[in-house]
């Protein structure tokens, strides 16, 4: 996995983190390394862990094993309210009976800074986050974008030496969630602070992450960029939960000329990848197929439907139905019910043990 | 408006809806409606409460009975006279008392309640609802058998060797405080659950994170959150504290009299009818106005989170 061995610049580091409800493994064995300045997201389904594990290093929950250092310190021998941590909920969590400047200013009474300085901080946290003339209005009175922005406040005011962010946009509407993205990306950048953002939202997470880990079952499944997590996911899950992909069933061997291939039905592909001789899967996303005139996969096209700056294939293959977006730039495509043969190129693929889990064909991220 | 008053009232407003915007005479239809639930008012209520009026205004002789004349001497005869100052004092000095013990007992009771797990919650909860499932009479008469000067607690305390002499709680002012606050805590307990149930349970988590100890967390953030619901338990105890009748006749007797035994020994021992009636008509105005005077006060520092 990608991120970890850079130990240098290690900042955060979950080592074995486990939890377990009773007979149910919730987090089991997730090791992560985050950089300092770094915003991770913790990406996957509900009920994947992504939520406990913030929960474990906030200290709300305790782990059952595995260790959690934040600068070389042991984070779990701290009590919550010793960590240090600025932490966003999805609910807010604002305190409805003061006002917007007095919520900001919570953290700092607590930590005994004098007026002063105090009211000084809560404009500047304010101010940051775009909401200077409503110090003092209390959280009833303010939007939904309004809460989120005074628990952001809240949480920055601390200088956190990390800011742990549990699915803070779910609760926003469409258009206010693409805002406060924008917003949030602005904040990091400025700030410069650590942040852990718990998400379901792939698209959420492609757009603000530096790194994102996918979760599923407890399991962490790849820590990666965005970039590399959607052209090269790990696994099946992975090449799932982001985006659409096409994934087809395949037979790893020994190639004719010396190294690894995938066959695919007719058609044989070269693997980069060290992947194990015998079944596996082969990913490859709907853009990333053309229409090729000899040494691809063939088919017939079932269907194909325009939208507008893109066409849209499905094609039957003797390794099932595939998925293929092409641009409407004016070139020739195949008409419905003709013989065609698609192709790629093998740096655009992930191929993968076989998954029992997943059957082949299309999917759609959920 | 706090929860409680509203829930007093609701038996009148609820019953009527905002008129209809297109009619332009007078709408008929919500007042026909809320009529049913009017008349029930005012036969149970309202006639009662006047006659009840009316009567403290009639006067009293030992020969005559009840004079059919229209003065306030009985107003004056309370007034002017020491003994049934006493006795509203005592009234309210145990109605105090007992509204403070019940918050001191029944908030943290319901806070910690909450934060149990499924099934001891349930039984829990039942424990604590115990004293309303029980009959006032037989409930207040255990704790007779309890505090008697042969009851248990002396018993056991003088076995211990702690006292020399049993301690009175048997018409003292501290046994009637004690069985009253035994009797009352459960609607503090619900009130105060009530507004739990409103609290996001993050807050505590929010305010933890950003520093706070765990006193610190319930005294400024759960505790402010949670005083509607104290304030509209105080109200309902105070109300029945001043105005129980059951306990303060048992545990207090002929000796510790309060408002309510008071009224009850003019109707039916003195057989002095418009006295009896002034005193219960002074109880209900002190009701009201100490009430609403503290619902004011409370309301206006908590103005925010009534919202």
């Amino acid at each position: 996995m990608k991120g970890e061995g850079d130990d240098g610049m290690a900042y955060l580091v979950l080592d074995q983190l486990t939890k377990r409800f009773g007979n149910w493994t919730a987090v089991d064995h997730a090791s992560l390394t985050v950089e300092k300045g770094e915003l991770i997201s913790l990406l996957g389904p509900s009920g994947c862990g992504k939520t406990t594990t913030l929960q474990m290093i906030a200290g709300f929950l305790d782990a059952d094993g595995g260790r959690v250092t934040l600068d070389g310190k042991d984070l779990l021998a701290k009590k919550p309210n010793e960590r240090g941590l600025g932490i966003v909920f999805q609910s807010y969590a604002l305190f409805p009976h003061m006002t917007a400047a007095e919520n900001v200013a919570f953290g700092l009474e607590m930590r005994k800074i004098n007026r002063a300085d105090r009211e000084r901080m809560v404009a500047d946290a304010l101010k940051l986050v775009g909401l200077e003339q409503y110090g003092d209005r209390h959280p009833r009175r303010m939007s939904g974008g309004q809460q989120q922005r005074v628990a952001l406040a809240r949480a920055l005011v601390i200088k956190p030496s990390l800011l742990l962010l549990d699915e803070p946009l779910s609760n926003l509407d469409a258009k206010m969630r693409e805002e406060m993205q924008i917003e949030l990306r602005r904040i990091q950048r400025t700030v410069g602070t650590t942040m852990i953002l718990v998400t379901h939202d792939q698209s959420e997470a492609m757009a603000l992450s530096d790194r994102v880990v996918v979760m599923n079952k407890g399991r962490i499944q790849q820590v990666a960029t965005p970039q590399d997590a959607y052209d090269r996911p790990a696994n099946a899950f992975v090449a799932n939960f982001l985006g659409r992909t096409n994934l087809l069933p395949g037979m790893v061997g020994a190639g004719a000329g010396g190294g690894t291939v995938i066959t695919v039905a007719d058609s044989v592909w070269p693997v980069a990848q060290e992947v194990p001789a015998g079944p596996g899967a082969l990913a490859v996303r709907p853009e990333k197929i053309g229409f090729v005139d000899a040494g691809g996969l063939s088919g017939t096209v079932l269907a194909r439907v325009f939208q507008g700056t893109q066409w849209l294939f499905e094609i039957e293959t003797a390794a099932g139905r595939l998925m293929v977006i092409r641009q409407h730039d004016g070139s020739p495509l195949p008409a419905e019910r003709e013989r065609v043969m698609v192709g790629w190129r093998p740096q655009d693929m992930a191929v993968m043990p076989a998954d029992p889990d997943t059957a082949s064909g299309v999917r759609e991220a959920a | 408006m706090a929860a409680s008053t509203e829930t007093q009232v609701s038996g009148a407003q609820a019953s009527a809806p905002p008129p209809p915007r297109r009619r332009r005479r007078w709408p008929l239809a919500p007042y026909l409606l809320s009529a049913p639930g009017l008349a029930l008012c005012a036969v149970l209520l309202l006639v009662p409460l006047v006659m009840t009026f009316l009567l403290s205004l009639n006067s009293f002789s030992f020969y005559g009975g009840i004079q059919n004349v229209w003065q306030l001497g009985n107003y004056a005869d309370i007034i002017a006279d020491d003994y049934f100052h006493e006795v509203f004092l005592r009234t309210f000095r145990i109605a105090a008392l007992v509204t403070l013990l019940c918050a001191v007992f029944g908030a943290p009771e319901a806070y910690i309640l909450r934060r149990m797990k499924s099934p001891w919650r349930g039984l829990c909860l039942l424990i604590v609802l115990g004293p309303l499932l029980i009959s006032v009479v037989s409930r207040t008469l255990g704790w007779a058998l309890l505090f008697g000067s042969t009851g248990l607690v002396n018993q056991g305390l003088m076995g211990l060797g702690l006292i020399a002499t049993p301690i009175e709680f048997m018409y003292t002012e501290t046994g009637v405080v004690i069985a009253l606050t035994h009797v009352l805590v459960p609607f503090m307990v619900l009130s105060v659950w009530a507004s739990l149930q409103r609290l996001d349970p993050q807050v505590e988590n929010a305010a933890l994170s950003l520093g706070a100890g765990p006193l610190t967390v319930m005294r400024r953030v759960v505790l402010p959150q949670i005083v509607p619901g104290i304030l509209s338990g105080s109200i309902i105890v105070f109300a029945l504290a001043a105005s129980a009748f059951a306990t303060p006749a048992i545990i207090g007797g002929r000796r510790l009299k309060v408002a309510a035994t008071l009224a009850y020994d003019e109707f039916l021992n003195t057989l002095n009818w418009p006295l009896g009636a002034t005193v219960a008509v002074l109880l209900l105005i002190a009701n009201i106005v100490i009430i609403v005077g503290c619902n004011r006060l409370v309301e206006r520092r908590y103005k925010q989170v009534f919202e």
